[in-house]
This record gives C-alpha cells, sequence and structure tokens, in this order.
C-alpha cells in the first residue's frame, strides 16, 4: 500500500485563531504572549484547553518549545512536534497536525509562536549557531545571507535597488489598511532608497521588523470543524522542501527550494496558481517576495523584480501579496510563519476590514526558514474550495 | 568493524590544520574525482574515500555583500573555486568588485585563526 499526498486534502481545518502583543507588547514574556495567543485561539475555536491533545510548537527561545508550552498552558497531550525549521515551521507543523489528526494520533491540535524580541532587547533573537566555515568572515546573518542572494539577482537578471523599494512599498500601503500593522504612515521610493545601507544591496528599509507578537491555531478533523466554528479553514495542500542550512551551500542563490514546495502543495491541493485569491509570502527581507514570487511560477525566474513594478502586488493590483503589510510593515517577532497563516485565516473569514479582499477562498502561505534553506507551502481554502 | 578512523582527525580539524602550516587544501573523492567544500565526510554522491588536494586557488566572484556598521565596512563574498565548490569569503583589498570577477586565494594571518582570502586577479577589474 502506497500513501498519497492528495488523501490529506481537506483533511484538517483551522478552526481557531489568534493573535496577541502584536507590535509592541513590554512588560510581557515570550511565554506569556504566546499564552495569550494560545487560550484566545482554543477560545475562538468554542473548545477548552483540556481538550487540546496535539502540540506544535517552534520558537526563538526556547530549546524544548513544546514542554514549555504544555507546562505553561497545563496541557496533557499525546501526540507533539518541536520542529524547527526556522520561519517555515508553522507551514509544516499545519502538515504534522493533519497527518496526527488523520491518524487519530490526537483530536485537537494546537500550533502556536511567542516573540517578545522588540521591548526584550530589539534585536533578532536566533538560537542559530555559527557555521564553523562561515565564521572567520565575520557574515551577519541572516541579513548577508539575503544580500548575497539579492547580489546575485542584481548581477543575473538586471533586478534593480528599485524593484527592492516596490516591495517594501506595496508592504506598507497593505499595512496603512491594516490597524494591527505596527509600521504605518507615508513611505515614498526615495525614503526606501536613501534608507541607511546595512548590507549591500539592503537598506534598513529593505528589511523586516524587529517587534513582539505571539499566533496560535487550532486543527481538528474536518468533520468536527463544521460544528466548532462557522467558518473552518482547511488545509488543502501543503510541500516542503530543503537542501541547505549555510548559504555558502544553496546551490543557486536565485532559486530557492520554494521551486519544489509550491508545486507539491498545489498539487496536493489540486489547484492551479491562478485559482489564488492571496498570496502569503515570508518577507523577511525585500528580496524574498521577488524571489518566491518567481519560485511560485507567477513569473519566470529572472523576471521578478519587473513583476512587482508599477503597484502589481500593492492594494488595487493584480495580485493579492501580504495583505497585512508583511515582515517588512506588519508584524515580524524573529519567526514570522504562523502569521502567513493568521492573515490567510482572516481573509478566509471575511474579517479583514479595510485590507479585505473581494471572495477571498483560497490562500496560499509560503514560509521560509534559515538563510533562504527550509522552504514550507501550505494552501488553505474556505468551504467553498474543498 | 567500525567506520571510523580513530587515528587521524576529522575533516574540519585537518582542514583547519592545514591552513595553520599555509596549505588551502580541498578534499577529492578517488573514485568519483569530485571535490568537496566545506570539508565533511562523504560527497553528496555517497563517495567517501576522499584525498585532500592542493586548491589551485583561482575561482569567480558569484556573489558579494558589504556589511556596514559603526565598527567599519567589511565585504562577505562566494567564491565558486574553479574545482567546481563554493567558499565563503572575503576580498579585504577592495571595498567590493564585480560578481563575476577573477580572484586569486591567499592565506591571511591575523590576529584569530589563518584563513582563505581572495585578491582580484592581475588585469580584473578593481
Amino acid at each position: 500500500m502506497s500513501g498519497n499526498p492528495r488523501d490529506l486534502r481537506g483533511e484538517a481545518a483551522i478552526v481557531g485563531m489568534a493573535t496577541a502583543g502584536t507590535g509592541e507588547a513590554p512588560g510581557f514574556s515570550a511565554m506569556e504572549l504566546l499564552g495569550q495567543a494560545a487560550v484566545a485561539a482554543v477560545g475562538d475555536a468554542g473548545l477548552t484547553l483540556e481538550q487540546i491533545d496535539g502540540v506544535f510548537a517552534a520558537t526563538s527561545s526556547h530549546a524544548f518549545p513544546t514542554m514549555s508550552v504544555v507546562e505553561y498552558l497545563g496541557l496533557r497531550p499525546r501526540f507533539f512536534d518541536g520542529t524547527n525549521v526556522g520561519g517555515s515551521s508553522f507551514e509544516l507543523h499545519l502538515l504534522q497536525a493533519t497527518l496526527a489528526l488523520k491518524a487519530g494520533l490526537c483530536d485537537a491540535a494546537l500550533v502556536c509562536y511567542g516573540s517578545n524580541q522588540r521591548t526584550a532587547g530589539g534585536r533578532l533573537v536566533s538560537m542559530s549557531e555559527p557555521q564553523w566555515h562561515e565564521t572567520p568572515y565575520n557574515p551577519r546573518h541572516p541579513i548577508t545571507a539575503y544580500a548575497l542572494a539579492a547580489s546575485r539577482h542584481m548581477a543575473e537578471f538586471g533586478t534593480m535597488r528599485e524593484d527592492l523599494a516596490e516591495v517594501a512599498l506595496a508592504a506598507r500601503e497593505w499595512a496603512n489598511l491594516n490597524p494591527e500593522a505596527f509600521a504605518r504612515g507615508p513611505l515614498s521610493k526615495d525614503d526606501v532608497l536613501a534608507a541607511r545601507m546595512i548590507s549591500d544591496p539592503l537598506t534598513k528599509a529593505d528589511c523586516c521588523l524587529v517587534t513582539d507578537g505571539a499566533a496560535a491555531v487550532v486543527l481538528t478533523r474536518a468533520d468536527r470543524a463544521r460544528d466548532l466554528h462557522a467558518t473552518p479553514v482547511y488545509l488543502l495542500g501543503a510541500g516542503a522542501a530543503n537542501y541547505h542550512r549555510s548559504i555558502v551551500e544553496m546551490p543557486d542563490l536565485t532559486t530557492t527550494a520554494a521551486a519544489d514546495s509550491g508545486p507539491r502543495a498545489l498539487e496536493m491541493a489540486g489547484i492551479a496558481r491562478e485559482d489564488l485569491d492571496l498570496v502569503m509570502l515570508y518577507d523577511a527581507f525585500t528580496i524574498n517576495t521577488i524571489l518566491f514570487l518567481e519560485d511560485l511560477g507567477f513569473c519566470s525566474k529572472g523576471e521578478g523584480g519587473r513583476f512587482v513594478r508599477d503597484g502589481r502586488i500593492a492594494p488595487g493590483g493584480e495580485l493579492a501579496v501580504n495583505t497585512n503589510g508583511g515582515g517588512l510593515s506588519c508584524v515580524h517577532p524573529g519567526m514570522y510563519g504562523l502569521f502567513l497563516i493568521a492573515e490567510a485565516v482572516t481573509q478566509i473569514r471575511g474579517m479583514a476590514g479595510e485590507r479585505q479582499l473581494e471572495d477571498c477562498n483560497l490562500a496560499l502561505c509560503h514560509g521560509n526558514g534559515g538563510t533562504l534553506s527550509s522552504q514550507c507551502t501550505a494552501i488553505l481554502g474556505a468551504e467553498a474550495a474543498l | 568493524m567500525t567506520s571510523t578512523d580513530v587515528k587521524s582527525q576529522g575533516p574540519q580539524a585537518i582542514y583547519e590544520a592545514y591552513l595553520a602550516e599555509g596549505r588551502f587544501m580541498i578534499q577529492r573523492a578517488r573514485s568519483t574525482g569530485e571535490y568537496l567544500f566545506y570539508p565533511r565526510v562523504a560527497t553528496p554522491s555517497g563517495a567517501t574515500d576522499l584525498e585532500w588536494v592542493e586548491a589551485k586557488g583561482t575561482g569567480t566572484l558569484y556573489a558579494i555583500t558589504v556589511n556596514r556598521s559603526r565598527q567599519g565596512n567589511w565585504n562577505v563574498a562566494l567564491a565558486d573555486l574553479d574545482e567546481g565548490v563554493r567558499m565563503m569569503s572575503t576580498l579585504p583589498g577592495v571595498e567590493t568588485a564585480p560578481i563575476g570577477a577573477r580572484l586569486v586565494a591567499r592565506i591571511e594571518r591575523g590576529e584569530d585563526a589563518p584563513r582563505v582570502v581572495f585578491d582580484l586577479a592581475e588585469g580584473a577589474e578593481a
């Protein structure tokens, strides 16, 4: 007997979602923020903490995240998975949770994250260990790695700093429609281009925010989901791919493993990318959005810079990308992957206020971890998309 | 039978020991001819019959960034060696350089451990 990933399509659904401390949450620890989001997500699902029997977590500050979450919330799970593939962990956790739910290894799965890295020090917190063959050259990861990728993309395809700036501008325009976004207000192309250079060609304005924030979602099997929430958000597909840890070992700095994870997710979901209403891409740096638009097939390789010109991914543009304002302008508490999912759930539920898309039934969430290393894509859909 | 050669050191320590002697050595698999860097115990194809060979010391600039901070600026580069492997390094003699520039390796002895750095090849544009 051989398995077929498509058998997982629509088997589980997100029935609860919450965020906490988005932006700045002085006075709260990472676990306190995570706990608030988890409690609210479980409540949103109409469940109690006692009913959570599957726990999925990865954080930037806990060596044993599931143990810490379980203890803090007084849970007694029978299945748990703390796989840490950086910011993409949570797209993978959706897949792991679906597997566990379908197998009957748990009935109610909590996926959660929390960080207070803005108020705790204002610097990116990471447990990422240095790579011995890189250390003599003093790279400042993650930005050095992403800047190297950007330098290569520019040299190979003629991508310009102005194109990178377009990504930052689109994110800010979306953020200006989102009252929860941390960075709001006017931003011009000149502002972005004149921002302090940190690692050529990336300026401060090409970098994601450093914020506090927590998020949590609760999943159950689809048959139960309909009784728990008026608007279940189904996991229709997911795919992962990973080739490297260190940027040195990335085979081609202009092509990420999203080129494999994306098709895997779309194949499982049985949809074409033209069917998508919303595209959530892990924009730790402006180059990410360009790379992922290419690797996920929204434009051909090398065309990403030209693709984002003229507001194509901004509000009112052809393709709705990162409608919360992204890691660049909404929230980026170290590992951002769960916030991609939170925004997709918000849009599919029709709760996105001023930035709400018309008929948002299908969303792609693409998580990135490490230095363009782990790539995990998840497709979420409304009942109508089942 | 054990596959671990306890009489010698691991590839990382051997690489660093060669550097300390002023030699830039990389690994090559005898059976497949594959070069391998950074040093490790097997090639992606699975070959483990690795020998150490002197790197040619020539290569091409694949990617480069300049890290800028209050402590100063320094570039971090990825160099493609002519043997077909890539390494992180730096070009201490220039602020930055065009991608595709030809490079020549040398061993730099600084305050810390010795390291392989690159200069632009003669005639290359700075």
